[in-house]
């Protein structure tokens, strides 16, 4: 699914992400660990395709519609509601029975009951969840997450736990964390970035 | 078609986004009319007739300006610019939908602008309404995508005008030329011109302004 | 070098026909300065390759600064032939205030924006709308003479005899000279220096 080849990032003068080699096949879980600034949420910005390599080959076997990405920040719109939100998106990726999918995701996410509420107004879990929703929302075939669970509370994290091991086996996971214990048990394969 | 589907579903997030906060029109609109009464102050007695319709478009840019400082504003704020940017739809579709609100914005301004103007100076042709409807074009399609150079920018709101002003210069040339010409025909055309010129410019460019 | 120096000699009409000689090549070339600029956007954006921002960048520079030096010798023109440092009548003058105002925003805009990609892209994009402008301004221009001022001041149209047109090309070769001269100065300043610190890099880690 992913073919990196000695893939590396710069901004200029600053290296942002040294030259790496990566393979994750289809269904592979990896787990991506290293200190702030080694170059993880570069990498996977440049996975997602929100970022070119400046050296190097990479190959994604995923097109943008079937790519989910949740990064540092959580994509949404502050003065739109979770359904306002979540209907922009489902339209733009085309997923197909779109209420009754964003209806099933806010249910899940334990966001039924704000869901007409402005995301301005809610926590921080709170927005992560939604931010995981997006993420999810068109049953992307590969995930790409950037520390996921820095920003969820108890509840959004265990949810997580259980969503994870759903995926996994099915949908290809790329996913950055600084515990990497809680998600050992479903990674096939480990990186740590210097 | 898909791509339309995209511009709509876009262009409806931005009208509904004004709606909720309300921000940006009632400003545009206190200052659009602000700007009128300072001309009145400014310009002297046995003034040209001429010479307010110029001002017009003087008022009718700067406000314009005031509008594109905010356009980029709420995909700004949660990252959403990036969420828009990884979606499958043609990145041309973010442009088209976000100068499609601007201008509605912008035209709902000038259906408050306009009357104002004629009742504070001189009456409008109906060329003059043409005209500005066709600049408006060219301000949305042109200053929405400047704005969006402009937010990579670290001096955000220092460069949008001075990006926007030599750009503007045909388009208020046009519009000024429809005013008070007595062949006001040929400065429509080169609004047509610009639009077209720069329409497809800005749609085929758009992609690489929010690309890394 | 000395060619230029020598044929307005030659063709001495006063000290308004010289600059004339200056005046037209610097403006052809920093014209043909935006447009190599905007031709290396071009290619960076097809094609992609880093070295396009920089020679995009460098080219426009020039275009620039032989556009500063447009302005600058078609006022002095002005002075001596109408005896006005400005005059709004010379479109030819009025499209370069323009442009200067344009790509000056160029800089502006290119020094505010982090290194990168980003930069390259945006200054690329940039330039593609500098070189549809200069068309566009120039019939805006030219539309405006109708309402702007009235023609007053007759044109000093140049009829040139084959001599002097001959100068004039020899003029024109030699100033597109030094622009490429300088293009190619600049641009492989620009190279070492980013090789050196490229160097120091690799040295100091």
């Amino acid at each position: 699914m992913i073919h990196a080849r000695a893939v590396e990032k710069r901004y200029g003068r600053r290296r942002a992400l040294r030259p790496l080699d990566l393979r994750l096949e289809r269904g592979g879980f990896l787990v991506v660990t290293g200190a702030n600034g080694s170059g993880k949420t570069t990498l996977l910005r440049l996975v997602a395709g929100l970022a070119a390599p400046t050296g190097g080959e990479l190959d994604v076997d995923a097109g943008r519609g079937a790519l989910g990405y949740l990064g540092h920040e959580p994509l949404l719109y502050r003065d739109l509601t979770a359904l306002e939100n979540l209907d922009l998106y489902g339209r733009l990726y085309r997923v197909p029975e779109r209420r009754e999918r964003i209806g099933m995701m806010l249910e899940r996410y334990g966001l039924w009951e704000v869901r007409a509420e402005r995301v301005a107004s809610y926590s921080r879990g709170m927005t992560q969840r939604l931010a995981l929703c997006r993420a999810l929302l068109h049953e992307p075939e590969l995930l790409v997450l950037d520390e996921p669970f820095t920003a969820l509370d108890a509840e959004g994290a265990e949810l997580l736990d259980r969503q994870l091991a759903e995926l996994a086996g099915t949908a290809t996971v790329l996913l950055t964390t600084h515990e990497p214990a809680r998600v050992e048990p479903l990674a096939t394969s480990r990186l740590a970035l210097a | 078609m898909n791509y339309f589907a995209d511009v709509a579903a876009l262009a409806r997030k931005d009208l509904r986004l004004e709606l909720r906060a309300r921000d940006t029109l009632p400003a545009m609109l206190l200052f659009v009319l602000s700007t009128l009464v300072v001309f009145h102050f400014a310009l002297p007695t046995g003034a040209d007739e001429v010479a307010a319709q110029g001002l017009l478009w003087v008022a009718l840019v700067f406000t314009a300006l005031l509008g594109l400082a905010r356009a980029w504003a709420p995909e700004r704020e949660g990252g959403a610019l990036e969420g828009l940017v990884l979606a499958p739809s043609d990145r041309s579709a973010i442009w088209l939908g976000k100068s499609a609100a601007v201008f509605v914005f912008l035209a709902l301004i000038e259906l408050v602008a306009l009357p104002a103007f004629a009742l504070f100076f001189s009456p409008l042709q109906a060329e003059a309404v043409l005209g500005v409807l066709l600049a408006n074009i060219g301000i949305c399609a042109v200053g929405t995508l400047l704005a969006a150079m402009a937010a990579a920018s670290r001096t955000r709101e220092l460069i949008l005008p001075l990006l926007f002003l030599p750009l503007a210069i045909p388009l208020v040339v046009g519009g000024v030329g429809a005013s008070v010409s007595t062949d006001p025909g040929r400065y429509l055309m080169f609004l047509g011109l610009y639009d077209a010129v720069f329409a497809i410019l800005c749609w085929a460019s758009f992609e690489y302004v929010v690309s890394e | 070098m000395l060619a230029f120096w020598v044929a307005p000699e030659d063709a001495d009409q006063g000290i308004s026909q010289k600059i004339f000689y200056f005046h037209v090549p610097i403006a052809l070339t920093a014209y043909a300065c935006f447009g190599f600029g905007a031709w290396k956007a071009l290619r960076l954006l097809w094609k992609g390759g880093e070295r396009y921002d920089l020679e995009s960048y460098v080219a426009i520079h020039m275009g620039t600064i032989f556009g500063a030096l447009t302005l600058a010798t078609g006022s002095i023109w002005a002075k001596a032939s109408w005896g006005h440092w400005w005059v709004w009548d010379s479109n030819q003058l009025v499209l370069f205030l323009v442009l200067f105002l344009f790509y000056s925003a160029y800089f502006m805009l290119r020094f505010s924006i982090e290194e990168g990609p980003r930069r390259a892209n945006v200054s690329a994009v940039y330039a593609l709308f500098g070189v549809a402008l200069i068309p566009v301004s120039f019939f805006a221009i030219r539309l405006a003479e109708d309402f702007i001022h009235p023609t007053t001041f007759t044109r000093d149209g140049p009829q040139m005899t084959g001599t002097m047109f001959f100068a004039f090309c020899v003029c024109w070769l030699a100033i597109t000279l030094v622009a490429y001269t300088l293009y190619r100065v600049e641009l492989l300043g620009k190279r070492l220096d980013a090789n050196l610190r490229e160097l120091r890099e690799i040295l100091t880690t």
